[in-house]
């Protein structure tokens, strides 16, 4: 036995221990957020079943399982339910009936003994809608302006075929209104401010203020001219769609019409091969990645955050890589190391400790008010009160996780400068170059890996960072996009969504705790995948520079 | 290792043939490149040269013998202010290259090294293609000429006796090179920029019998341009190579003078018992 521990088997028994522990519970969890996250674009069977509760009329239900569960009878009586003495454990199942716009209730808990058999009826149909949630029923008819063009099987085949096109109508109204309206908005915004500059300006002649005044009025009225336009287009279509409608009966055998210019999807699971469910699966997941949200966030896509983290990532990696690669230089190559680099150094490194919120709190009072606040009454005195720079805003956002991840590339960039043997040094020296010629030829490059794997640490801190944010610059949902095709095209003061706070937001703020759970996992999902892609590519430039400057030290 | 060994003794015929070429050599006879006067070197308290005289003379080897931490490289790197890079050195006396003294606060360190030219114990190419090392000095000075550094290095890699073996390889990384081939592009870097005076700290410490063959070899192909010292800890290397030697030890030049007397009839006995191998 003592040979045993003498021979330094448990030491690797234990370290392996804890590297396959360590590996397992990564795995695990992400294979828990994918299963979860991608299960929910999987069109799942809708069931039909009679439910008599004891002592009461049978009611027809209509719905997807959502999941199931066992319980044990002691806690389902607790809960209310009626369950029968001896009977030891009762199965539950969450089913999700659609329609809340009617029921209100869109999941429901149903005891399953009080079920009848299942069936999965053919004709059963899901509608994805743009408000109220999906709709679950069977189709009736289709009608065109009112009047009943076709029944039962035809009607389907008919309202497909309309939905497509209905489905492009709507898509550009969507793009007028978002887009192209939204330019013209933004325009004429900037036309009021330049108005109102020229108003609070005293140091201009009458002559030129009425040029001024009148080139403003000009452009104005030609902007409301293209706005008039816009408007008369998307009306049209508007009208054009709202002609066709299709009628549904739903589980409690009323029914229901639907305008089809509020439908966005519908399919019938149970007549489906696993080919076209697999289509429509990555079509539904496709809009998921690159649609807006809707419906409070709770339904549509996630692509506004994606993109929101992904430039936000990226400003904050333009700030930070250059000041923490500076500072490191003149702390490791410059400043005579003595108490006061070595008091420096331990407060950096500290810094990395301090929670992210109170950045979070530093970033709001001293970027956002302090800063943003001067730079609106130098600057934009047109606009107050209303903040430009003096609100949340994607640069101050960035600014903040500069100031958080610094200490991460500092401490790196400065093993990588000490890693650097001396002796090549001396050889550039040697060579007649001075201090500042060898850093930026030779040491700079050779360490420019070190300064990669500080930058990768900081991606993936700054990425999955959300606290700080919240005060600086994330919003629930966002009006537009921080980068459009108006100049200045990189908008650095608006407010923008963010993954982090979006799966915040959709998993606790959400009105619809059932509806936005999976995309709690979706989203999750994504927030990885998008780290892992940009840690790759940091990666991938990193080992590049390595095989670059491949030296003896590596 | 018999093959080796007679090289290795045809090495040294030649260099004792070479040191004996012509007439006799004496130091008194020889033009100044370098004047050390009265140098004083502190580390600290501790004091690693106690006041050194001597005169390096121009065009010829000359090289610095002594047991470890007798401050011959110490001596050496005050010769190109690379004692500037530690912080506590401390420096006293003069150096006179051409006349004029190298530790005057108006000298360029900078401009002093392009002059003086140092080669280290451990070959340290950087971690560049073959063609940018030898091209790094120029760099350096602003030539940005594709021609002109092309000429240069072709020059610098014939004269280092290395052309012939990368040729075909200047762009691939100088690690690839093997130790000796490292060490001789190591010189082609420093002779590219054409110094005066070149340093050689224990150039062939690191290599074997082969590669420091031709390094020695090297030595007397550019004793023809330009000014040699050398420290080494191989006194047969100093005698085959050398035109005069010094030998130092506790921070002190006990002895100095041509290499033949240095090695045959040496005047102190300190020198005696280390060149016999009593010491050391």
């Amino acid at each position: 036995m003592n040979n045993w521990f003498k021979s330094g088997t448990p030491w690797v028994w234990l370290n392996a221990g804890a590297v396959a522990i360590s590996l397992v519970m990564v795995v695990g969890l992400l294979l828990l957020i994918a299963a979860r996250g991608l299960g929910h674009f999987w069109p799942s069977n809708v069931v039909e079943f009679d439910y008599t509760e004891p002592g009461q009329e049978s009611e027809r239900v209509l719905g997807e399982v959502s999941r199931s569960e066992t319980m044990t009878a002691q806690a389902m009586r607790e809960a209310g339910y009626v369950v029968p003495e001896g009977q030891e454990v009762v199965t539950r199942h969450l089913i999700k009936r659609g329609n809340r716009d009617v029921t209100n209730r869109d999941f429901v808990w149903y005891v399953g003994e009080n079920m009848s058999e299942w069936r999965y009826p053919e004709d059963a149909m899901v509608i994805e809608r743009l408000t109220w949630g999906d709709f679950i029923g069977y189709l009736v008819d289709y009608r065109e302006d009112g009047a009943v063009v076709a029944e039962g099987r035809e009607a389907r085949e008919a309202f497909r075929e309309r939905l497509a096109q209905t489905r492009e109508q709507v898509r550009e109204r969507e793009r007028i209104e978002r887009f192209d309206i939204g330019n013209v908005n933004y325009q004429i915004e900037q036309i009021r401010l330049q108005q109102r500059a020229l108003d609070m300006n005293p140091d201009i002649s009458d002559a030129e203020r009425e040029v001024r005044e009148a080139e403003l009025a000009a452009e104005r009225e030609r902007l409301e001219e293209v706005y008039a336009g816009l408007e008369v287009r998307r009306n049209e279509i508007r009208r054009d769609v709202a002609r066709y409608s299709i009628t549904a009966e739903m589980m409690d055998g009323r029914t229901q019409e639907l305008a089809l210019s509020g439908i966005v999807k519908a399919w019938w699971p149970n007549d489906m091969s696993v080919m076209q469910k697999t289509g429509h699966y990555v079509g539904t997941f496709w809009d998921f990645v690159s649609g807006f949200p809707r419906e409070a966030n709770t339904e549509g896509g996630i692509l506004p955050a994606i993109f929101g983290t992904v430039l936000m990532v990226m400003i904050m990696s333009v700030v930070v890589t250059p000041f923490g690669v500076l500072a490191a230089i003149y702390l490791r190559e410059y400043a005579k190391q003595g108490p006061l680099v070595r008091t420096i150094r331990i407060s950096v490194n500290n810094l990395a400790g301090v929670p992210s919120i109170v950045f979070g709190v530093f970033g709001l009072g001293f970027f956002v008010y302090a800063v943003g606040g001067t730079i609106d009454q130098a600057f934009f005195p047109e606009a107050l009160p209303a903040p430009t720079f003096g609100g949340p805003a994607i640069i101050w956002a960035s600014l903040t996780l500069a100031l958080l991840t610094l200490p991460v590339v500092i401490v790196s960039t400065e093993e990588g400068l000490t890693r650097i043997p001396s002796t090549i040094r001396q050889g550039s020296l040697a060579l007649g170059a001075t201090k500042a010629e060898t850093l930026w030829r030779l040491v700079v490059p050779l360490s420019a890996p070190a300064m990669m794997t500080g930058l990768i640490l900081a991606v993936a801190r700054a990425a999955g960072e959300v606290a700080p944010l919240m005060l600086v610059g994330v919003v629930k949902l966002a009006p537009s996009l921080p980068m459009d095709g108006n100049f200045p095209f990189l908008h650095l003061d608006r407010a923008f969504m963010h993954l982090g706070f979006h799966i915040y937001d959709v998993g606790f703020q959400s009105p619809n705790v059932e509806a936005g759970r999976p995309l709690v996992y979706a989203t999750a999902l994504i927030l990885v995948l998008l780290i892992i892609v940009l840690n790759v590519t940091a990666i991938t430039i990193r080992n590049h520079l390595r095989e670059k400057y491949r030296s003896e030290s590596d | 290792m018999n093959d080796q060994s007679q090289t290795l003794t045809h090495g040294m015929s030649s260099g004792a043939l070479a040191s004996n070429r012509g007439e006799k050599l004496r130091l008194a006879n020889e033009k100044p490149c370098m004047e050390i006067r009265d140098l004083k070197l502190f580390y600290g308290s501790d004091e690693a040269l106690k006041g050194i005289n001597m005169t390096i003379p121009k065009g010829r080897i000359t090289a610095f013998i002594g047991p470890s931490g007798c401050g011959k490289s110490s001596l050496l790197r005050c010769l190109n202010r690379m004692n500037d890079l530690i912080d506590i050195a401390v420096i006293e006396g003069e150096v006179l290259l051409d006349g004029n003294n190298i530790y005057d606060p108006k000298v360029d360190a900078a401009e002093l090294r392009r002059r003086v030219g140092m080669v280290f114990q451990k070959p340290n190419p950087f971690p560049k293609s073959i063609f940018e090392n030898v091209a790094y000095g120029l760099r350096l000075q602003g030539v940005k000429n594709r021609r002109a550094l092309e000429d240069v290095v072709e020059k610098s890699l014939k004269r280092a006796a290395l052309w012939d073996e990368v040729k075909d390889r200047l762009n691939e990384n100088a690690f690839g090179l093997s130790g000796g081939q490292q060490q001789r592009l190591v010189i082609a870097r420093a002779i590219a920029i054409d110094p005066e005076v070149l340093l050689l700290d224990e150039p062939a410490s690191a290599l074997d019998p082969l590669a420091t063959l031709k390094i020695e070899e090297l030595m007397f192909e550019l004793k023809e341009q330009y000014t040699i010292a050398i420290v080494t800890h191989n006194m047969q290397q100093a005698a085959r190579v050398s035109d005069y030697t010094a030998f130092m030890y506790m921070g002190e030049l006990v002895e100095y003078a041509d290499t033949d007397t240095l090695f045959t009839t040496p005047s102190k006995k300190q020198t005696e018992d280390y060149i016999t191998g009593r010491y050391g």
